[in-house]
């Protein structure tokens, strides 16, 4: 049985079709990369999987359980953690609490209503284990509108990670970085454990092929081909269409 | 813009933990020793401020920690008052079984929390601006039932000849008939009230609805069911409130459909305005300055109304985060900076 199943997954936007019936598997372990030019329906693909949008028609399957109407958070507590294209902060908190929040809930400590939070030795040791993991630790103290806009990204991978899921999705995580921001946060995915399971959407061609097993890539809302980064790289169809749009030079080298 | 205490140093001085517990230990002598140095009059209005700190207290941890905006909120605060006045009066109208608090506080706590769960259950599905006019409609409803429905709730006349608070337990019983010991009450019930919403704040359930107002939509995608968090704040606030309904008709002994109506409910958000939210502290600060509001400027006018309209422009426009905000202090963090630097 596979990981993630999705059958003809299908999303309109009035008249617009942002997915047009794409079915996949993903297997455990793997590391899938998404690619596709702006407006291709990657990021509508990811929210289908995390319950953040309901499709217009098709399946979505986790672990063989039918997961299509569940709700956001029943989905993430099944093992789905999705990082946003978009900065989706706790901007008034610190960046402490902001991990603080992914981790006490997780070790289902969210009950007390009692005891002072920092008191939940583990949840504390946690949160500052994952600040650590992601460079954030210096920043711990300050309000998460404050910090740069890199810092600002690797604290959404953070959030996700602090969940432990099964499946990762991450929705372009180096979008908007410096250069050496996005080496360094696509060593810190690199990184992550091989068990983790991982899609991930991606502009920057050297990430993709560096981490990534297989690769799909949509178009229009179509999927237009799927395979192993060699396989896809000699798709005479992803020649055609998608390296056309200028992402040519970046993939053939 | 940096505040003026910023500027003066003061809001260093004011964060430290030594300074704050000081303050406090200070000011509960002081509310203790209060009576003794006091008017009746001014013990008065000490019992009034006290009463309406808890109210908006319970506010805040709506509007100021979980970021749901109530203009319904004096549903609560009539409630618990009339489960009292119906359990206490001395009225035909009403059941006069006992002013025993130790049978009429569990009533009036179970019966708020009932009705809150019920408004919850259908405003917390609503957000913003249509969660605010759906509490609203569910406070004027019930205004509209007090009124109406006049053989249990006396009508506009409400329910008069509240008994004076009693504890009775085996053969001990005390009536708090002297304005001091209602006082004393009275304070405790404050403090005891300030405790546990500062436990709650404090623990994770109160960083989940710091969270809650932050993010909902991340929150639910971390996992939350955040539906849950709102309607448990929802309820220990109402709560909260009806307590302070209580101890304001066994004040007043009188039972009023006032205090049901939407200016009961605009005005505690104006307390909230007025003394920045989210602190708690805040809310007891605007309680003090909007009841005794009407002793400095009743001299120049009648329409004490009107200036408080005034004052609550003038807060929202040059001071958005109140009296707290205008000190320099800032809600607490989960972590404690043990080093600040220092400059
Ligand atoms: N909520 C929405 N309402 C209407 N149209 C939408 C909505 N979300 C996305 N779309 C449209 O659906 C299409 C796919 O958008 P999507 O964000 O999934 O693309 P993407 O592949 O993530 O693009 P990018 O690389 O720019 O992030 C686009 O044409 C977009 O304008
Ligand atoms: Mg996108």
């Amino acid at each position: 049985m596979s990981l993630l199943t999705v059958t003809n997954l299908t999303k309109h936007f009035g008249g617009l079709a942002a997915l047009a019936s794409v079915s996949m598997t993903v297997e455990v372990g793997e590391r899938r990369a998404i690619i596709g030019p702006n407006g291709a329906g990657k990021s509508t693909f990811f929210n289908l999987i995390a319950g953040e949008l309901l499709p217009t028609s098709g399946q979505v399957q986790l672990e063989g359980q039918d997961i299509t109407k569940l709700p956001v958070n029943e989905r993430a507590n099944l093992g789905l953690g999705h990082t946003f294209q978009r900065n989706n902060l706790f901007l008034g908190l610190t960046t402490f609490e902001n991990v603080y929040l992914a981790v006490q809930h997780h070790q289902g400590i969210t009950k007390n209503i009692f005891k002072p939070a920092g008191q939940f030795s583990q949840v504390t040791a946690q949160t500052t284990e994952i600040l650590q993991r992601v460079g954030l630790l210096e920043q711990q103290h300050e309000v998460v509108s404050t910090l740069a806009y890199g810092q600002q990204r690797a604290l959404e991978v953070a959030l996700a990670l602090a969940t432990e899921p099964k499946v990762l999705l991450l929705d372009e995580p180096t979008a908007g970085m410096s250069p050496a921001e996005t080496t360094e946060m696509a060593q810190l995915i690199e990184n992550l454990p091989h068990s983790l399971t991982m899609m991930i959407v991606e502009h920057d061609m050297d990430v993709v092929f560096s981490l990534a097993n297989k690769i799909t890539v949509l178009h229009y809302g179509q999927k237009i081909s799927n395979g192993t980064p060699a396989q896809v790289r000699a798709d005479p169809i992803v020649q055609e269409i998608y390296l056309g749009a200028g992402y040519n030079e970046n993939v053939s080298k | 813009m940096t505040s003026l205490t910023e500027q003066m140093g003061l809001s260093t001085w004011l964060g430290q933990k030594r300074v704050k517990l000081g303050l406090i230990i200070m000011a509960v002598i002081l509310a203790l020793i209060y009576p003794y140095v006091s008017s009746l009059y001014f013990l008065s209005l000490a019992i009034e401020v006290f009463i309406f700190a808890i109210f908006a207290m319970s506010l805040d941890l709506l509007l100021g920690y979980t970021g749901l905006a109530s203009f319904g909120h004096a549903a609560f605060l009539g409630l618990g008052g009339y489960i009292l006045g119906y359990i206490s009066s001395r009225s035909d109208l009403a059941l006069n079984l006992t002013s025993n608090i130790l049978i009429t506080l569990p009533l009036v706590i179970i019966g708020t929390a009932l009705i809150a769960f019920i408004i919850g259950f259908f405003a917390l599905r609503t957000s913003g601006i249509y969660f605010l006019m759906v509490t609203l409609a569910f406070a004027q409803m019930l205004f509209s039932i007090a009124i109406r429905w006049s053989g249990i709730t006396g009508g506009s006349d409400g329910l008069a000849g509240v008994a004076r608070p009693v504890i009775g337990l085996g053969s001990f019983s005390y009536e708090f008939s002297s304005r001091p010991s209602f006082y004393y009450l009275v304070l405790f019930f404050f403090l005891l009230s300030w405790w546990l919403l500062r436990r709650i704040v404090n623990s994770p359930f109160g960083w989940t609805l710091r969270g809650i107002r932050e993010n909902e939509q991340r929150m639910k995608a971390l996992g939350y069911n955040t539906f849950r968090f709102k309607m448990a704040a929802f309820v220990i606030a109402g709560t909260f409130a009806g307590l302070s309904g209580m101890l304001l008709v066994q004040f007043f002994r009188h039972a009023a459909p006032g205090n049901l109506y939407w200016t009961m409910s605009g005005q505690v958000i104006v307390m909230l305005i007025v003394g920045g939210t989210g602190t708690l502290i805040g809310p007891i600060l605007g309680a003090m300055v909007i009841r005794l509001f009407p002793l400095f400027v009743s001299s120049y006018t009648e329409r004490w109304e009107l200036l408080l309209g005034l004052l609550f422009i003038l807060f929202v426009l040059f001071a958005p985060k109140g009296i707290m905000g205008f000190l320099g202090v800032k809600p607490s963090t989960l972590l404690t900076q043990e080093k600040r630097p220092s400059g």
